[in-house]
């Protein structure tokens, strides 16, 4: 077996785990980590469901070489509670606007909307779908999802939400 | 875990050089978003791979002292359209791979692996062409420069040693400078698609806006590779600005692509995609150019 020793920031934690070159980094956040906000879905890139952040940007994790994550600053669901394990304002919205229903694809949705909040801009409703269109979600329908999003996004720009 | 033989980290350019001559069955892998999906359905399952991911030097867009616009292959579909070098002077390639699947895609997938893997419906080719993009190609005997309509051999094929690297992607300056392009990508839906045709359009006006003196039309999925279209542009070059040289364009545009029926849709389809993309991009194109029509 070939491995790779990989040393990465964590949810802000520096880590270093040796690595199978075979692993996805979605097998080593998972497997390695124990992050399983990190979900297994379609695993070809398509449904978003193991979306992180890597230096600030989102990538589906089930294609990308857990080799790559080396000297990477990787963001997780995880990472996004208080110290006592309170939820950030956009995991609230979600839940307020019904934005879940069976949760599996939350975590990817959540961090590509954590990319959308941390670029302090104002998008327009049709933005905010193309930018979210990198996931798949079967129940929802995704209007609360946008509902979730937008109202989030307008309270940190201190715009008034009705 | 994907059915890898081994995977080689190239550190810099001459390194996955010598990587892949030591390794004569190896393959490239960039982003991964091609490679790693085949390795997944079992295409390209046990092959070996020679990354060149971490090789940041073959990151990012700059301007060479002529004007010559180089773009990096390494570089993500959403930094190329992020980057001011793009949207001041060929804003239209910007757009384009903007229309490249979804956003994780976008900041996983490279504008080297779009073209290298020879595919014709990729988002990025059509406008490349459109623009005479030169595809800089180092191996291990130095650097040669492709023109990238030669640099398509057949579908899936391009020009590419097996110990060859793309080391650049040049837009020179006479081909950008005055001209402003629209590319459209006809699609089932908005995300996470392939196009069924895309049309990539630029054109240079005269002073009065009143006569294009230069216009250039390439198509992806119009045949096996990416093409141009030169009856069209031979049917636009100096004619005035009006409804009709459009129509004679896009009409023109028919004598030069050679789509297939796939199960994505017609022969027929397609040639009438042809027609009406043609138009429709032209007329964007002098719009954007100042032109009235």
């Amino acid at each position: 077996m070939q491995t790779a020793l990989v040393k990465c920031t964590i949810n802000g934690v520096p880590t270093e785990t040796v690595v199978d070159v075979r692993a996805s980094l979605t097998d080593m956040l998972r497997n390695d980590y124990r992050l399983t906000s990190v979900k297994k879905g379609c695993e070809v890139g398509e449904c978003g469901a193991c979306n992180v952040l890597i230096d600030g940007e989102c990538f589906n994790s089930c294609i990308y070489l857990a080799v790559w994550a080396d000297g990477k600053n990787i963001q997780t669901v995880e990472g996004l509670l208080g110290p006592n394990g309170e939820l950030s304002d956009i995991q609230q919205a979600f839940i307020d606007e019904a934005a879940v229903q069976c949760g599996f694809c939350t975590p990817g949705f959540l961090m590509t909307a954590v990319e959308i909040l941390e670029s302090k801009k104002l998008y327009t409703r049709d933005e905010l779908r193309k930018l979210l269109s990198g996931h798949l979600c079967r129940c929802t329908g995704y209007e609360n999802i946008l509902n979730a999003v937008e109202k989030t996004m307008k309270r940190r720009l201190g715009i008034p939400v009705e | 875990m994907y059915d890898m033989k081994a995977l080689y980290e190239a550190t810099s350019v001459e390194d996955a050089i010598r990587l892949l001559t030591e390794h004569p069955d190896a393959k490239i892998i960039a982003g991964g978003s091609d490679v790693l999906i085949k390795m997944r359905e079992g295409k390209l399952a046990g092959a070996e791979l020679v990354s060149i991911y971490k090789i940041d030097a073959l990151r990012g867009i700059s301007m060479d002292p002529d004007g010559t616009i180089r773009i990096r292959p390494l570089t993500s579909f959403s930094h190329i359209t992020r980057d001011p070098i793009i949207q001041q002077h060929i804003n239209v390639l910007g757009e384009a791979v903007d229309m490249v699947g979804g956003p994780q895609i976008r900041n996983i997938g490279t504008i080297g692996g779009n073209t290298c893997n020879g595919v014709t419906s990729a988002d990025s080719a059509s406008t490349l062409h459109a623009y005479d993009a030169i595809m800089v190609i180092q191996g291990p005997d130095g650097v040669r420069e492709k023109p990238i309509r030669e640099f398509y051999l057949s579908a899936g094929k391009v020009d590419l040693r097996h110990n060859e690297v793309l080391t650049a992607i040049l837009i020179r300056k006479e081909s950008y400078e005055g001209f402003q392009g629209h590319y459209i990508k006809y699609a089932m839906r908005n995300a996470m698609d392939i196009a069924t045709l895309g049309c990539s359009v630029n054109c240079k006006l005269s002073e009065d806006r009143k006569t294009i003196l230069d216009a250039r039309i390439a198509y992806g999925v119009a045949g096996p590779v990416p093409m141009r279209a030169p009856s069209a542009e031979a049917a636009a070059k100096g004619q005035p600005v009006c409804p009709e040289t459009v129509e004679a364009f896009a009409k023109a545009a028919l004598n030069d692509v050679n789509p297939r029926t796939s199960w994505r849709a017609s022969k027929e389809f397609r040639m009438n995609l042809v027609e009406q993309l043609a138009k429709r991009a032209l007329k964007e194109a002098i719009r954007l150019n100042g032109g009235e029509i």
